[in-house]
């Protein structure tokens, strides 16, 4: 079977495999073939989030993709290539500080039901794999986006019963945040852990629509004259 | 100069980071990958701590499962402080926003795992460590702390005070994307940088980040290590991948069946029993399966889909209908860098944490849930004793000549023949590790594969690196890390060879018994030396 592994240009490898996964048939190249191959790997089994790359165009873990004879490998999007298929992610990590992803005070003995649990447990599955940032198509007319995971984690924190300043973190998410998305949906289609974010940023707007914030491009339509972005109270 | 560096962004490395922060200590955390990707992110079954009284648990008894499970080789004093401060360690994790499962009353949900007396391990479904790890990540945003992703340890830089003590003055890492050695001073260096599973390489249910780094470069740099033979198995990784699946599958009722479809072995028994018997099997010629076929197609999608999802993909089976093979696989390393009571080495201004570190609490045999207590527990405390030791820290510190040396030993190794595969040598030596230094052991198999080590180490400079670019060259990360793997493969073996007992996780075919006279006490390394102490 042959595979071809974008390094700069395409380079084609051929591969002795059956029912294997991407990742072990990149060790299998990195340790037999081509020990130059560069690409992160960690736990294996999907939870350390190191191995996002692109196959035909779609993002995937290698650790959890079976490969097929004629793949296409090709490192995330919208992330300067280190080397291979290996992404600087650091400027992708740096939204959820941004985007103040955290709890603003630590709480003492707070009861949570069942169902508040519920709220954010699928959330809280999140790898950081950058998968979903990888495949916005909103970073290609603006970079500093939050972007798909670090509004997940806001999300995440705001349902939270456990944070007490719900609003600032509404109003942090305004800018460069839930009204740039287009909600294409691109984010929920390669998720590995099934979260949709573009479903917890309907539910931020929502939110925000609740402390008065309105969607900017609706009102510039004249919808409420001067608007400037600016709360409404 | 930097005040406090950790090394490593696992569980221990984040919460010691947090408590030096929070005992006003300028932090920086460095980690040879990006936090969140660390082995802690792969614990699933939960945390220990006793929350109430109200179904007959005490801390009295989780210290006394813990001492039982160790086989009386903890340090009990100090199993006492961290089954004390558990439900502290719990409060402060649901203070900051970790999302536990909950029960009925709203509370945090507790499971009982094996050995314990109770349902004791607070749970997150199956991502405990997944979301302690990603909620302390946030939780050092939230604090500014600095993290420097991708730098992988060179050396610990030590240097002697007036007194003639060793004190650490900084590190040397290697920035995997410039290719860069960089060095950083620092007043105090935590050692949080995971355990050395990794040994065991493909026989391994570890991260292949797992291997042992922090424990090699601190046993250079002159620190004490103790109980490295003590290596727990799991009884039940998938048979091709080594992959782990979770004790809750044997927990919901699943069976361990021989090729031949019987039972043999009270399944719900402590893992290292239950990891023997598999091996006995083995040897006879079965394959081992495990079956949760009777558990349901509903339970098994709603209580354990990451297993089944596992089994699907790496074995190409479908749990609820069909048998999983399995092996046991390294799991959890007890041994580590020996500290004492305040989480320090015996380098003055040195601290250890986590799986790289051994507080002697888990003794010869882990008791499951307490790794991701010890990290939080002793996290913090190794957090305060560094930030309090760093006001006192009054020397001068020059650094070029160390990071000089470490750019020579760069280029030095880019130069080695590069004849013999290194990657087929760790292969094998994992294999020779699982098979002659497992589960069972006995003296001439180990001595022999301890001259098989000494014979790696000796033809290093004919392996070596094909790849000299200096851009992320993983395949010179790789070579030294299988450097500091082939070191600690020597001291587990000197340990091993020189316990001439059983005990806990450590199995002597040619002394099946424990010896207490002589061996109810510590394996200490020093210098590549053994010996013991109380």
């Amino acid at each position: 079977m042959k595979i071809n592994i974008k390094r700069g240009e395409v380079l084609c490898y051929e591969i002795q495999a059956k029912n294997q996964t991407l990742l072990e048939v990149l060790n299998e190249i990195k340790t037999t073939q081509d020990s130059s191959l560069a690409y992160s790997s960690g736990c294996r089994s999907g939870v350390c989030g190191s191995c996002a790359m692109r196959v035909n165009g779609r993002e995937i873990l290698a650790c959890s993709y079976h490969v097929q004879d004629g793949d296409l490998v090709e490192p995330l999007n919208n992330a300067p290539v280190i080397r291979d298929l290996v992404v600087d992610m650091d400027k992708a990590y740096g939204f959820n500080a941004k985007a103040k992803a955290y709890l603003s005070a630590d709480i003492d003995n707070i009861l949570i039901t069942h169902e508040e649990q519920k709220i954010n447990e699928l959330q809280s599955d999140c790898i950081l794999c950058g998968s979903c940032y990888s495949a916005c198509p909103v970073y290609a007319v603006n970079s500093e986006f939050l972007g798909p995971f670090a509004l997940t984690r806001v999300w995440r924190y705001v349902s939270d019963k456990r944070e007490q300043n719900p609003k600032e973190k509404i109003d942090n998410i305004q800018t460069n945040g839930v009204w740039d998305c287009t909600l294409c949906n691109a984010c929920t289609l390669v998720c590995p852990q099934g979260i949709s974010s573009k479903a917890d940023i309907e539910k931020l707007r929502a939110r925000s629509a609740l402390v008065g914030y309105m969607d900017p491009n609706f009102a510039s339509f004249g919808f409420s004259g001067g608007f400037d972005g600016s709360p409404i109270f | 100069m930097k005040s406090v560096i950790v090394i490593g962004a696992g569980g221990a490395g984040l919460v010691a980071a947090l408590s030096a922060y929070e005992n006003g200590a300028k932090v920086t955390v460095i980690t040879k990958e990006y936090p969140t990707r660390s082995q802690t992110s792969m614990a699933q079954g939960g945390i220990n701590a006793v929350l109430s009284e109200e179904g007959g648990d005490s801390i009295e008894i989780h210290i006394q499962n813990t001492l039982k499970s160790a086989s009386a080789l903890a340090d009990e004093q100090v199993v006492s402080f961290m089954c004390k401060e558990a439900p502290n360690a719990i409060r402060w994790l649901d203070s900051i926003g970790v999302p536990f499962s909950r029960n009925d009353k709203s509370k945090i949900a507790q499971r009982k795992l094996g050995g314990a007396y109770a349902p004791r391990a607070c749970y997150a479904q199956d991502y405990t460590g997944l979301k302690i790890l990603h909620t302390l990540y946030d939780r050092c945003q939230e604090a500014g702390i600095e993290i420097l992703n991708e730098r992988y340890l060179l050396e610990f830089i030590t240097n002697k005070d007036n007194n003639n003590k060793s004190f650490v003055c900084g590190v040397s890492v290697l920035n995997k994307r410039s290719g860069e050695v960089e060095a950083y001073e620092a007043k105090s260096v935590i050692v949080a940088t995971g355990g050395y599973s990794r040994v065991y390489h493909d026989y391994s249910t570890n991260s292949v980040s797992t291997t042992g780094d922090g424990i090699a470069l601190a046993h250079r740099a002159g620190v004490r290590l103790s109980d490295m033979e003590f290596i727990q198995f799991h009884p039940t990784a998938l048979k091709n991948s080594s992959i782990l699946i979770s004790e809750s599958a044997r927990g919901a009722g699943g069976y361990l069946l021989n090729s031949k479809g019987e039972r043999f072995i009270n399944e719900l028994l402590p893992r290292d029993e239950v990891a023997r018997a598999i091996y006995d099997e083995m040897a006879k010629g079965y394959d081992i399966f495990l079956d949760i076929r009777h558990l349901g197609t509903e339970f098994i999608e709603n209580e354990l889909p990451q297993e089944a999802k596992l089994a699907k993909l790496y074995e190409n089976v479908d749990p609820s209908v069909e048998l999983i093979p399995i092996k046991p696989a390294a799991h959890y390393t007890m041994g580590g860098i020996e500290v004492d009571k305040n989480s320090s080495t015996c380098i003055n201004g040195l601290f250890a944490v986590g799986e790289c570190a051994n507080h002697r609490v888990h003794g010869a045999n882990r008791l499951g849930g307490n790794s991701l207590l010890e990290l939080v527990v002793f996290g913090k405390q190794a957090g305060e004793n560094a930030a309090k030791y760093i006001c006192d820290f009054d020397k001068k510190v020059d650094l070029s000549a160390q990071k000089k040396s470490f750019e020579d030993q760069i280029i030095k190794i880019k130069e080695f023949s590069n004849e013999i595969n290194f990657y087929e040598k760790q292969r094998e030596l994992g294999e020779l590790f699982y098979k002659n230094l497992g589960i069972k052991r006995e003296k001439s198999a180990m001595q022999a594969l301890l001259n098989e080590v000494k014979e790696m180490k000796a033809v290093l400079p004919k392996m070596g690196v094909s790849d000299k670019t200096k851009e992320y060259n993983t395949n010179l990360i790789e070579f030294l890390e299988f450097k500091n793997i082939l070191d600690l493969s020597e001291l587990v073996l000197i340990s091993a060879i020189s316990r001439q007992e059983s005990r806990g996780a450590h199995f002597r075919v040619d002394f099946p018994s424990a010896d207490d006279k002589k061996f109810k006490a510590h394996t200490i390394i020093e210098e590549r030396m053994v010996s013991y102490e109380d």
